[in-house]
């Protein structure tokens, strides 16, 4: 118990001395993973509206390799992203590993897929519901899948959460391709990792209390705006 | 047929959104070059970064040279895998066999000692085994398997984890066949290991340095040191730029020129931690 008391304390201590290394850390852990929660929102939107209303033979199997895709073991993406992006692999010459860069496309293989599985169940749910309605106003699966995305858009909101939760707690992929480098590429995550294996136990709870904070103010910032969205509406 | 197309079209969408991301990625990654244009990349071992010598003689480096080092802290092995793909412009690490086949191999040139410490078995206060204050290693391992108490080992290819399997060669005990029951692989970083030997009351091999500034010691204390068996040699190569022609080869020259200099071997001694010194430079050729 002791410990979590310490922690408490280290992590009001960094944030009251305003630790400019800490602040360091905590920007670029919001610059990846909300970087690339962005770009798998682009990516997992689209894709699971289109399973959830396209008919084509395997639609099915995508569906289920989607949901499987859900699990991705972390440290899996980084190898497979470590392999692509190293000097020896196919897109080494692009000099991404090492940098943000590389973190964000790890972390968008890893939840692009969570995005599209749980858009797909929310479009297909949605989809049930109105089916009649849409087919009756003549409304083919585009004009449909811009419809149902725009009227699911308030649960929508939080399947990109669960990508956002994913991404700014996942630890093995980002170690590997970013190498939690001082000042270049240490987030959060690995930082707790760090600490914790330099035996700074209170330290390392300390500042994962400090991104718990951080989740948290992410997802009340989306809560507020979808409610306050959700009102105007009426 | 038209649902075909929109498929189609929304495929093309989502391709783009890739292509999207991975511009996103070069230009982020634009941001950055400019940073790395005079960096380098140094891959390293576990023991060097935890204990903080990095943090106190890089800044002196780059404040001489304006070179900025990036280092990437893992096990021997996987520093040697980093280098071996060209991953990295400077390896250092200790393992002197697996550092002349990296050379030999054509991987790395100019392999040069740059200093030392030494292990040290920790274990238990009340020590179960019996080996406090023993100064043959090899003896202390075998009472360790003896008495079948819980030892905690790094099982992650890593110089210290060579080091050991070493050990239990010269003891003539293959302690595999006990992993699991008191031989214990916990196949992580040094730290980590020192963690689950405080979790379970288990002895250990720790690099001194790692030892030293680990900040979670419990129950834990040095049982045996100063066998000669127990010397701790670390070294730095450069990756070669022959077969590697990306690296930053000028950089990576003036990093190991200065680590091996009378300068950086100051600053290497100069770095302590509770006023003890957990490094000692002999890039001269100067051992122990």
């Amino acid at each position: 118990m002791d410990e979590i008391y310490a922690a408490a304390a280290a992590a009001f201590g960094l944030i009251l001395d305003l630790d400019p290394d800490l602040g360091e850390i905590v920007v670029l852990s919001l610059r990846v993973s909300l970087t690339a929660v962005a770009l798998a929102t682009a990516i997992g939107l689209p894709l699971g509206a289109a399973i959830a209303l396209f008919r084509f033979p395997g639609r099915r199997t995508m569906a289920v390799v989607l949901n499987a895709l859900m699990g991705l073991p972390p440290v899996v993406v980084g190898l497979i992203v470590y392999l692509m992006l190293s000097r020896a692999g196919p897109f080494g010459v692009f000099g991404l590993l090492y940098t943000p860069g590389a973190m964000i496309v790890a972390q968008c293989l890893l939840i692009a897929p969570i995005i599209a599985a749980l858009t797909r169940q929310v479009v297909e749910d949605l989809w049930a519901e109105y089916e009649e309605q849409l087919r009756s106003l003549g409304a083919g699966p585009g004009r449909a899948m811009a419809t149902l995305l725009r009227d699911g858009r308030f649960s929508l909101v939080t399947v990109v959460l669960a990508g956002f939760g994913r991404a700014s707690a996942e630890v093995g992929a980002v170690m590997i391709v970013g190498g939690n480098i001082d000042h270049l590429t240490r987030v959060m995550t690995t930082a707790i990792a760090l600490e914790t294996s330099k035996g700074n136990l209170a330290l390392a709870l300390g500042l994962g209390f400090i991104l718990m904070t951080l989740a948290l103010g992410v997802n009340a910032a989306a809560f507020v705006i979808k409610d306050v969205a959700q009102r105007r509406q009426g | 047929m038209i649902e075909v197309r929109r498929l189609t079209s929304s495929i093309t969408a989502a391709l783009a959104a890739v292509a999207m991301a991975m511009t996103m990625a070069m230009a982020a990654q634009a941001q950055d070059s400019a940073a790395r244009q005079r960096s380098i990349v140094v891959a390293s071992t576990t023991s060097t970064d935890n204990s903080g010598l990095f943090g106190y003689i890089l800044p002196i480096f780059e404040a001489e040279t304006g070179i900025k080092v990036h280092v990437v802290a893992v096990g021997t092995g996987q520093a040697l895998e980093i280098a071996r793909n060209g991953d990295a412009d400077v390896l250092l690490v200790h393992h002197k066999p697996s550092e002349e086949r990296f050379v030999s191999g054509g991987f790395g040139v100019d392999r040069r000692d740059l200093m030392y410490n030494d292990f040290v078995i920790i274990g238990p206060k009340a020590d179960p085994a019996g080996i406090d204050g023993m100064t043959d290693v090899v003896e202390a391992f075998k009472k360790i398997a003896a008495g079948r108490v819980p030892f905690a080992s790094r099982g992650d290819d890593s110089g210290t984890h060579k080091v050991e399997r070493q050990i239990w060669r010269q003891a003539g005990i293959d302690a595999s066949v006990a992993s699991g029951a008191w031989y214990w692989e916990t196949g992580s970083g040094m730290g980590a290991t020192l963690n689950t030997a405080v979790g379970m009351d288990a002895y250990s091999l720790s690099d001194r340095a790692t030892w030293l500034s680990f900040r979670n010691k419990a129950e834990l204390v040095i049982l045996v040191q100063g066998d000669r068996r127990l010397f701790n040699q670390y070294g730095v190569i450069r990756v070669n730029p022959a077969r590697h022609p990306h690296v930053k080869a000028a950089a990576a020259k003036a990093f190991v020129d200065w680590l091996t200099s009378e300068a950086g071997q100051k600053a290497i001694a100069d770095f302590k931690v509770d006023g003890r010194q957990l490094f000692f430079p002999n890039a001269k050729g100067l051992g122990p």
